[in-house]
């Protein structure tokens, strides 16, 4: 139903590789997350899997048949893009109603496909307004009611969430999860945001200057990132790196912890790192803490709420020997 | 402009630019008003009199009336339709990256930029003229006699002189806002299956139709006035077959010395141009909201 293949995939503009030879497959019902930093070449490989780009080099299959030549339209897949692309001339019904008119679908069946989009996205009461009328979130679902009714093999999604505000995209988030849930149907999707990423995959693609660093479930890349670029990348706040004679002691280069797998201790303990605080952040439930050291620089420490740490105490840190990560030279896990 | 005491200061600043604007229109109209109920000829200096609703008796069941309504109507409606069908096409083309862009966009716009009695003298001597003109030697070259066009097809060759002139115009405001539109929904509407075609006419035409309105209601006011491109080529003729309301004025006031009459002409003209706009804003006036 939704199996895309990428085989050898590479995209250069002129000289430029954005994205060197890359193998990727997702399987059918799968929701895949993007993610990497602004220029990693994300949104150019959503591009090349919808046909909005041609690739360089390689093949694009979905559902194992090669779709390296054809046309978007062709391909079955259905995107929502950054700034929704509703058309502004067109009410919310006529947008959504656009891709069956183009597929040449009956009024009748037309009308069905709306009212259930509508239904399922809350969208009933708006179907006759123009999309200058509505917020942001509401065009965002306009813009996924629309990906819904062509029924497609997948849904591609670039960066859906970036123009919302931080609560609205909290709820979109969980609407796009619960979509999938229904649905089942495989979905692709672009962010920059990790805790996107984290919350909504079920397998996450790490990419870095178009290479893919790893690719695994959330916790899998939580808990054993293959380098250090990904430990970095997920996890917030982000993991902390200590190199120097703590690192060789265990026969590494450079140590990975994260901030919430370091006990925080306000009198001294024997073999932990001793500092000062610098700010601390109060949550409420978490409080972090920056630590500057004298012997490994700074370091970011999570410990519950009800502990009282203020800018200027002194404190020992003691990692969490079961929850360290060990990298060698050239940044790649040691296991 | 919060407080009333700052909207009082600013109407009184403002009022002189507006009082001299009223006046600059008040005056020139009360003027023709007045002289359209004279008998005013020039060739009878000192013997105005008051004659009533004569003079526009004789400007509205003159034959040539009837024509030159319809000429100009033909005038403006034929222009329109071919700078902006053409205008659309020419920014369509020239929105697609190609070698050479910006010296083939200064080109285009070139037109525009020639003065309506030159490129009309141009269009007359070097391109329409049965004896030297280049169309005449295409024609030879193909064994077919010279066309006259001037003679036989005054009106359609006037139009053609001033669709030329005003094809860039189109063209320029087309193009700008063809390339505001967001490609993210061209790119939606390749996924959504819309061939080009219907990507044109589902997306691109919808977007373009403030500023085709824009060029339309410019357009308008500028062509229903079109005189040099008649006076340098055909003085409105034959007969009057290329005779628009503009140039049958003139004839009125300037050649038969008429200016009563010719006063009169140009307030039916006023009349008719309003009646135009009223048309044209009810048609295509929404476009313009936001």
């Amino acid at each position: 139903m939704g199996k895309i293949t990428l085989e050898k995939v590479q995209k250069k503009f002129g000289d430029v590789e954005v994205i060197p030879p890359l193998d990727l497959t997702i399987n059918d019902g799968e929701f895949v997350v993007f993610v990497g930093p602004s220029g990693c070449g994300k949104s150019t490989l959503l591009r090349l899997i919808a046909g909005l780009e041609d690739v360089s080099g390689g093949q694009i299959r979905i559902d194992g048949e090669d779709a390296t030549g054809m046309p978007p339209a062709k391909r079955g897949l259905a995107m929502v893009f950054q700034s929704y692309a509703l058309y502004p001339h067109m009410s919310v019904r006529k947008n959504i109603a656009f891709p069956m008119r183009m597929a040449g679908l009956s009024e009748a069946e037309q009308k069905k496909r709306i009212d259930a989009a509508a239904h399922a996205l809350n969208l009933t009461d708006y179907l006759d307004r123009k999309p200058g009328q509505l917020s942001g979130g509401q065009r965002q679902r306009v813009a996924i009611g629309r990906a819904i009714v062509r029924e497609p093999s997948a849904f591609l999604f670039d960066e859906p969430l970036s123009n919302l505000d931080a609560a609205l995209r909290v709820n979109m988030r969980l609407e796009i999860s619960e979509l999938h849930q229904t649905l089942k149907t495989t979905m692709v999707y672009v962010t920059h945001d990790q805790v996107e990423a984290m919350t909504m995959a079920d397998k996450i693609v790490v990419l870095r200057a178009g290479h893919i660093e790893q690719v695994g479930s959330p916790l899998d890349l939580y808990r054993h990132p293959d380098n250090r670029f990904v430990a970095g990348f997920i996890g917030s706040p982000k993991m902390n790196f200590i190199e120097g004679p703590r690192a060789h002691a265990e026969q590494a280069h450079a140590l990975g912890i994260r901030p919430e797998h370091i006990d925080l201790s306000q009198t001294p303990v024997q073999g932990a790192i001793e500092g000062r605080v610098g700010v601390s952040e109060h949550l409420g439930s978490d409080t972090f803490a920056h630590v500057h050291s004298e012997e490994v620089g700074q370091i970011n420490v999570r410990v519950a709420g009800d502990i009282d740490v203020h800018a200027g105490d002194t404190v020992w840190l003691s990692p969490q020997p079961q929850n360290l990560h060990r990298f060698d030279e050239a940044g790649l896990a040691l296991r | 402009m919060a407080t009333k005491h700052s909207r009082a200061a600013a109407r009184l600043m403002i009022s002189p630019a507006v009082l001299l604007l009223l006046g600059w229109m008040i005056v020139p109209l009360a003027m023709t008003l007045y002289f359209s109920f004279l008998r005013y000829n020039l060739l009878m200096p000192g013997m105005e009199e008051w004659t009533g609703f004569l003079n526009y008796q004789y400007f509205l069941t003159d034959p040539a009336f009837i024509a030159s309504l319809i000429n100009t109507l033909l005038l403006v409606g034929g222009v329109l339709i071919i700078t902006i069908i053409g205008g659309i096409l020419l920014a369509l083309l020239l929105d697609q990256p190609f070698f050479g862009q910006g010296i083939v966009r200064i080109l285009v716009i070139a037109p525009f930029f020639v003065m309506p009695t030159v490129s009309a003298l141009v269009w007359k001597n070097m391109f329409l003229n049965p004896v030297n003109g280049l169309f005449a030697h295409v024609a030879h070259f193909f064994g077919l006699p010279a066309y006259d066009f001037l003679a036989q097809a005054p009106l359609a060759s006037i139009i053609g002189i001033v669709a030329w002139q005003w094809l860039p115009f189109a063209t320029l405001i087309l193009l700008t806002a063809l390339q505001s539109l967001d490609q993210e929904q061209l790119e939606a509407a390749e996924m959504d299956g819309a061939s080009p075609v219907s990507r044109f006419f589902h997306i691109m035409l919808p977007h373009l139709a403030r500023a085709i309105t824009v060029v339309v209601l410019i357009q308008t006011i500028f062509l229903l006035s079109i005189f040099a491109e008649i006076l340098v080529t055909t003085n409105g003729g034959p007969g009057v077959a290329s005779t628009n309301l503009t140039y049958l004025i003139y004839v009125q006031s300037l050649l038969q010395f008429d200016v009563g009459g010719g006063s009169a002409g140009g307030v039916v003209a006023i009349i008719l141009a309003n009646i135009v706009a009223i048309f044209l804003m009810r048609m295509i006036g929404k476009n313009l909201e936001a």
